[in-house]
């Protein structure tokens, strides 16, 4: 079993399972000027389908991948 | 036209939220203030509306780097408030023109919040993954074929080729049914849980069959339980790996009251 450390300030998070809570949970209440529920998801899934085409792309950047 | 905006992070009690607050920086550097109304405190942030209007937003999402950034400083501020009582976290890029705005809504929603805030009290949320290794769960059904050795007709071939597709989805039936077990197994020790789907797998740059993308609300006390129930399972079925994340804000089930 692998485990990620529970929540401190230096925490490192694969960015996909932060991506999934943030974008895809919380509250969702429509303010002034954030997209509409559905433009949001609109844009995680073409975000998505850029990240998927670039999976180079994640170490690049140095973003960790999921262990 | 406005230029500012403001960025809502999250909702907690009004008592103690200023502690909780003070200090904190946004995901535009800027300080985390608190905006009160009827008892509920929202942690929120002054932004430029270049950078987080709806333009802005619109062209910064696709933007990675820009993605990775805001979204670890918007869970900064909520991991940091989460660490001292329930909190309900709104989700990333919740802008509002001005704190009226905000006020607004806290009465307007005062009693989901309230709701929501007494469902997430002294639990977190725990991620679990399933990773299947397809080999180990076809178990042997392909080493048959494999004993046939170098030379082989063109229907040994296809009798071999035939048997590892049949493996294949055996194997697929086998780690879907082990999801199903995993998850309900999982629930017995967790508040409520859900299956979400899994991410691509091109994305998580695996080999393997990621079976189940489950989160779990549990409570502060059975965390260890819950910790031991995974790695229980992860020990005793051959082919499943399990992989924990958390604890977490209960970002994932702090909504289901709120936003019903």
């Amino acid at each position: 079993m692998t485990e990620v450390l529970p929540a401190d300030n230096n925490r490192e998070v694969a960015l996909v399972d932060l991506l999934d809570r943030v974008l895809a949970g919380g509250v969702v209440i429509s303010g002034d000027i954030t997209l509409s529920i559905a433009d949001v998801d609109l844009v995680v899934i073409s975000l998505r389908t850029l990240v998927s085409s670039v999976g180079a792309l994640m170490d690049e950047v140095g973003i960790e991948s999921p262990r | 036209m406005p230029t500012e905006g403001v960025w809502t992070y999250a909702v907690v009690e009004s008592e103690g939220a200023d502690s909780r607050i003070s200090g904190l920086r946004g995901v535009s550097g800027e300080p985390v203030r608190a905006v009160t109304s009827t008892g509920l405190t929202a942690a929120v942030g002054t932004v430029g509306l270049d950078e987080f209007g709806e333009a802005g937003l619109r062209r910064n999402l696709e933007d990675l780097d820009w993605l990775a950034a805001t979204a670890r400083a918007h869970d900064a501020v909520i991991s940091e408030m989460a660490r001292f009582g329930p909190i309900v976290p709104m989700r990333m890029a919740t802008v509002y023109l001005d704190d009226r705005r905000v006020s607004q809504l806290l009465e307007a929603r005062h009693d989901d919040f309230v709701a929501a805030l007494r469902h997430v009290t002294a639990r977190a949320e725990l991620g679990v993954k399933a990773h299947a290794d397809p080999e180990v769960l076809a178990g042997g059904q392909d080493s048959a074929g494999r004993g046939a050795g170098a030379k082989m007709s063109g229907t040994a071939y296809l009798m071999r080729r035939r048997r590892a597709l049949v493996a294949n989805d055996e194997a697929f039936r086998i780690a879907a049914e082990h999801a199903v077990n995993i998850h309900a197994q999982l629930l017995r020790h967790a508040v409520d849980g859900k299956r979400k789907p899994a991410s691509d797998r091109r994305l998580s740059d695996r080999t393997d069959w990621t079976v189940l993308n489950g989160t779990y609300l549990v409570n502060t006390s059975d965390v260890d339980e819950f910790r031991a129930a995974v790695a229980a399972v992860d020990r005793d079925i051959p082919g499943i790996t399990l992989e924990l994340t958390g604890p977490w804000p209960p970002y994932s089930f702090a909504g289901d009251v709120v936003n019903s």
